[in-house]
């Protein structure tokens, strides 16, 4: 399980390189976007129409951050639960997305869609919100400000800590954990 | 226009003006999620102590960190700042002034997460889902108590751990073996989505949603503190150390502490049914009360 000091965007190659396991600490521009905006991306996917942003080989952070207050970049910034959307998810692995963060684990749909895009699904910690919000430098709403927490944001971030959930072998942390550590009766 | 004081019997009715509930509502809604409770960091540090997992106790440690950043620089511990949920116990000797109970908690929620800087994050229709804008409108559960005063009791309650919450009607026969099994299915089925270490709140017995209305209220629970009755007690012992063999450990990432504690609640149950609800709750348990 090695720390590995990753910057964006990322290639199908370096991609390839994170194991299971590995702690990661990630530094440039990723995407936010959740439940609302991940269902108008792929509204404009099936549409034939190009997404606000160029998703080839880039990270996205499934957040809705709070407000910031003066003089801060982003308000608490922690991972939301990453299973809501498994529905949209091959669909923006299929075009490029070379990366997700979140929380919880994703659907065997997702997982195999990462092992024949080369993509990974990292874990941020889930309630980390105010400590992780300090690794976020500058955030600006890029597409659907109408959704509020829920707009896509392109952040840059220095350092934001994350561990490889699912690599692309298919191999799965939460299955791992639980194998190593769960007592039968 | 000013009403006279109904007197009943020897007694008359305490006012409470609106604008005292508005204001301690504005509050303790920015507080609950600013202040983590000591009972909350408590267990964080215990779980610290006792969890055996290297990424465990780097998650745990984290967790600490949060907290501390959060109170000390008074912004959210953590970005889902929930749907606001209260318990109102409402003395029946009291008699509100100035307006509506419902609108004015609703008005204190609307400040304090405007001022405070809050997410909102409520919707207005479940299917067309257009955010309120102010993450009104509040869950109130209003219980009619005996006595004059009010006390407001609020959580900020996380989606996430919301959504990983479930209830069943079991049969009498399955007895208390088939709550702690559904109980332990819950958790399983869970697993690292509600943001463990969790903690589980249990309702059994009532109805339908009187089951899932206790379980709720379990949560409302300083952490540590047992149950008043003996053998329900004992079943949240023998819970939690059921649950923290389960090695989902704290984020799902395996480990000794998946639960903080687990919360049982009872009532009277029909001769036909055995309901039981879990309503799971993250590690944060962010809650205030305030007694007016």
């Amino acid at each position: 399980m090695a720390t590995i000091h990753l910057t964006t965007p990322i290639s199908a190659d370096e991609a390839a390189k994170l194991k299971v396991g590995d702690q990661v600490f990630i530094t440039g521009v990723i995407y936010t976007a959740r439940d609302a905006a991940h269902k108008r991306l792929v509204e404009l996917v099936e549409a034939g129409k190009e997404l606000p942003f160029a998703i080839k080989d880039q990270l996205i952070y499934f957040v809705g951050p709070t407000p910031a207050k003066p003089g801060k970049a982003i308000g608490s910034a922690g991972p939301t639960t990453s299973y809501r959307m498994d529905k949209y998810s091959p669909i923006l692995l299929d075009l490029g997305l070379r990366g997700m963060i979140g929380k919880g684990s994703r659907s065997q749909e997702v997982k195999s869609s990462m092992v024949k895009n080369k993509a990974v699904y990292l874990a941020a910690v889930g309630g980390a919100a105010a400590l992780i919000a300090k690794t976020i430098k500058k955030a600006e709403i890029i597409a659907y400000e109408d959704l509020g927490p829920e707009a896509i944001r392109r952040l840059e971030v220095e350092d934001f800590p994350a561990i490889v959930v699912n690599d692309v072998e298919g191999s799965d942390l939460y299955e791992l954990g639980i194998q190593k550590y769960r007592i039968e009766n | 226009m000013l009403k006279p004081k109904i007197k009943r019997e020897d007694k008359t009715l305490r006012e409470i003006h609106v604008d005292q509930i508005i204001e301690a509502v504005t509050q303790m809604v920015q507080e609950a999620n600013y202040n983590i409770g000591k009972d909350v960091e408590d267990a964080f540090k215990q779980a610290l102590a006792t969890e055996e997992s290297p990424t465990g106790k780097d998650v745990l440690q984290q967790l600490l960190e949060n907290v501390e950043i959060a109170r000390t620089e008074q912004v959210p511990i953590c970005q889902d700042t929930g749907f606001a949920v209260f318990i109102i116990e409402l003395g029946q000797d009291v008699h509100i002034v100035g307006g509506s109970l419902t609108e004015a908690i609703n008005e204190g929620v609307r400040r304090g997460y405007l001022a405070g800087y809050l997410r909102k994050s409520i919707v207005a229709h479940p299917l067309e889902r257009k955010n309120t804008g102010d993450n009104t409108p509040a869950i109130i559960h209003l219980e009619l108590v005996a006595g004059e005063k009010i006390k407001i009791h609020m959580a900020a309650k996380g989606g996430g751990s919301e959504n990983m919450s479930f209830v069943k009607m079991l049969k009498p026969s399955d007895g208390v073996e088939g709550v702690k099994d559904f109980v332990i299915e819950c958790v399983k089925t869970a697993g690292p989505n509600p943001c463990p270490p969790i903690v589980v709140g249990v309702g059994i017995g009532g109805t339908f949603e009187k089951a899932a209305y206790l379980a709720k209220k379990s949560l409302f629970r300083d952490l540590g503190r047992r149950s008043e009755l003996a053998d329900i007690a004992e079943l949240e012992e023998e819970l939690l150390e059921k649950v923290n063999k389960l090695g989902i450990g704290p984020q799902g990432l395996g480990g000794r502490t998946t639960a903080l504690d687990v919360h049982v609640e009872i009532y009277p149950a029909h001769i036909a049914s055995l309901p039981v609800a879990v309503n799971i709750n993250c590690h944060a348990g962010r809650h205030k009360e305030v007694i007016l």
